[in-house]
């Protein structure tokens, strides 16, 4: 009778991750695309000097952070996947949320400062233990740039 | 006090470089203990709390790589870079250094 009961909370758990979690991942998508166009005007690159003709002002450091936690549906998938091998595509969407995000908080950054480029961007990612041993709680990712008003392309 | 994370300081000169300057914090990276987090460990979603403590400990390890350039007498840092690792189970160090140098004022004016 108890291991029904753990197996009950079990499949609700899973259920309420897959149901809610997609929907709050979704819901993020949309928002990120959104703000994505916002940011379109300002040009984004790694490359680490300035191209021969340009000129530029006003450099300063920008930075964008953002935490996703993993859901309980996620984990269990990734459990599966751990026996079998391949993509991990449930936290593939997980790394991409957290990427763009951090991304789209760099160059609000940027915005706020007036400046159209923003040169020689460097992205970290590290990992967030969760509650349980091994079990990852989330993603970490900072995106950091130098931001500057260029001119003469 | 001027940082960024390119070699160049657009519109100004390098007069002079100081040389490295860092600064770090060392936080923990366990969510094992917050609440709210085990509630956003079912469902997912972004940790707001867990964010604001990085970009206060990103803040904190900055702080202390500009007062080494100040105490070198630099007026910018170039080269900014990030570099995290875990030092325990529980616990991650954020390191961040640049290059003190000192630049001129704006020497060349765009004709």
């Amino acid at each position: 009778m108890e291991q029904l009961f753990f197996l009950g909370i079990t499949v609700l758990l899973l259920v309420m991750g897959l149901v809610i979690g997609s929907t709050v991942e979704s819901s993020h998508f949309r928002r990120l695309a959104r703000r994505e166009q916002q940011l379109a005007s300002i040009m984004v690159s790694d490359l680490r000097r300035l191209p021969v003709n340009w000129q530029a002002s006003d450099g300063m450091l920008v930075t964008g952070e953002a935490v996703i936690a993993t859901d309980y549906f996620k984990v269990f998938v990734a459990g599966l996947r751990n026996l079998f091998g391949g993509r991990v595509k449930s936290y593939e969407s997980l790394v991409e949320r957290a990427r763009r995000e951090a991304i789209v908080r760099m160059l609000q950054q940027a915005q706020s400062a007036g400046a159209n480029v923003v040169w020689n961007v460097r992205i970290e990612t590290t990992t967030i233990q969760g509650k349980q041993q091994g079990k990852s709680g989330g993603i970490e990712v900072l995106a950091y740039g130098t931001a500057m008003k260029a001119w003469g392309k | 006090m001027i940082v960024l994370n390119t070699e160049f300081v657009p519109g100004r000169t390098i007069v002079e470089v100081k040389g490295l300057v860092q600064g770090n914090t060392v936080r923990a990276k366990h969510v094992g203990r917050d609440i709210a987090a085990s509630f956003k460990n079912i469902f997912g979603g972004e940790l707001q709390g867990y964010t604001e403590l990085l970009i206060e400990s990103r803040r904190e390890a900055m702080q202390r790589m500009i007062a080494q350039a100040q105490q070198l007498g630099a007026n910018a840092v170039v080269n900014v870079r990030f570099a995290t690792s875990s030092i325990t189970a529980g616990a991650a160090e954020l390191y961040v250094y640049g290059t003190a140098v000192v630049v001129a004022e704006e020497a060349q004016a765009v004709e």
